[in-house]
């Protein structure tokens, strides 16, 4: 359901992952269902800083105005919509590799994210989303007192 | 990238490949390739490329796409989770004599180099007929 957590599982192990996502292929291939969503689009960078985290995400062709972030307490959802070319009356594909339908990804960032400050940007296929850790989260510096 | 020197010559692979000069990756880019009445649409994804890093050539037939894209290091933020590496974009087809050579325009906008050619009209391709006897 979520995407790597990189709070809980300390980096890119995630078996259940996997697992998810071979039963989803199961899923789709006996239930025959048309448009697959893409759990694992777009491929997406994490880096993280001292108060904020910045995710890039490759997704290549999007229009900005279809593509929904959200964010829920340490939670990131990106999700979309990429159209495949219209195909117009005698054409054909000769190839096609590219992907395009429905996509979602929910990753689990390690800190709260102040959700009013998030900003994102779509420059040259790239999106890139800032995400201010919420104030309430950050690490406060308790002062010894010595008597 | 590889901290480790080997001191011993190696052999060449018989024949020799061609080698980049930049120590960079490089990667293929997905492509549609859309048959249309006048000609074909191609669509290559490259991600981080604009129209000043990205590159057609056709030398005779072989239509290359090159794509360069710069790593970023974002200061003062440590990568913590990786999925895609960033590299260079390479990739070269064979395109038939009915493709008119002075005319493959070439658009860049999002990430998606779009291609168009077109093909050349009908009676100058040399097309030789096959009889039987």
């Amino acid at each position: 359901m979520f995407g790597p957590g990189l709070w809980r599982y300390g980096g890119m192990l995630d078996p259940m992952r996997e697992m998810q996502r071979l039963q989803r292929e199961m899923n789709r291939v006996f239930s025959g269902m048309g448009q697959p969503l893409h759990e694992e689009l777009p491929p997406v960078n994490v880096w993280v800083g001292e108060g904020d985290a910045v995710v890039t995400a490759e997704l290549p062709g999007a229009d900005p105005g279809k593509v929904d972030i959200s964010v829920v307490g340490d939670t990131l959802t990106i999700s979309g919509f990429r159209e495949a070319a219209r195909l117009g009356e005698g054409e054909s594909y000769h190839r096609q590799e590219r992907s395009h339908g429905r996509f979602s990804r929910s990753l689990q960032l390690p800190f709260h994210v102040e959700a009013g400050k998030v900003e994102a940007k779509y420059d040259r296929g790239i999106l890139r989303i800032s995400l201010p850790r919420a104030e309430a989260d950050k690490p406060r510096k308790i002062s010894v007192k010595c008597e | 990238m590889d901290s480790k020197i080997d001191y011993e010559k190696k052999q060449a692979p018989v024949p020799v490949e061609t080698e980049r000069t930049r120590n960079r990756r490089v990667y293929v880019p997905k492509v549609d390739i859309v048959e249309t009445g006048s000609g074909m649409v191609m669509y290559a994804d490259m991600p981080g490329v604009d129209e000043k890093s990205v590159e057609v050539t056709l030398e005779k037939n072989v239509l290359t796409i090159t794509g360069s894209v710069e790593p970023e290091a974002l200061a003062g933020r440590s990568m913590a989770y990786a999925e895609y590496d960033v590299g260079d974009y390479e990739r070269a087809f064979t395109v038939s004599d009915e493709i008119d050579r002075d005319r493959i325009d070439a658009v860049v906008k999002n990430g998606v180099l779009k291609l168009f050619l077109h093909k050349l009209p009908q009676a100058e391709v040399k097309k030789i007929s096959v009889r039987t006897e």
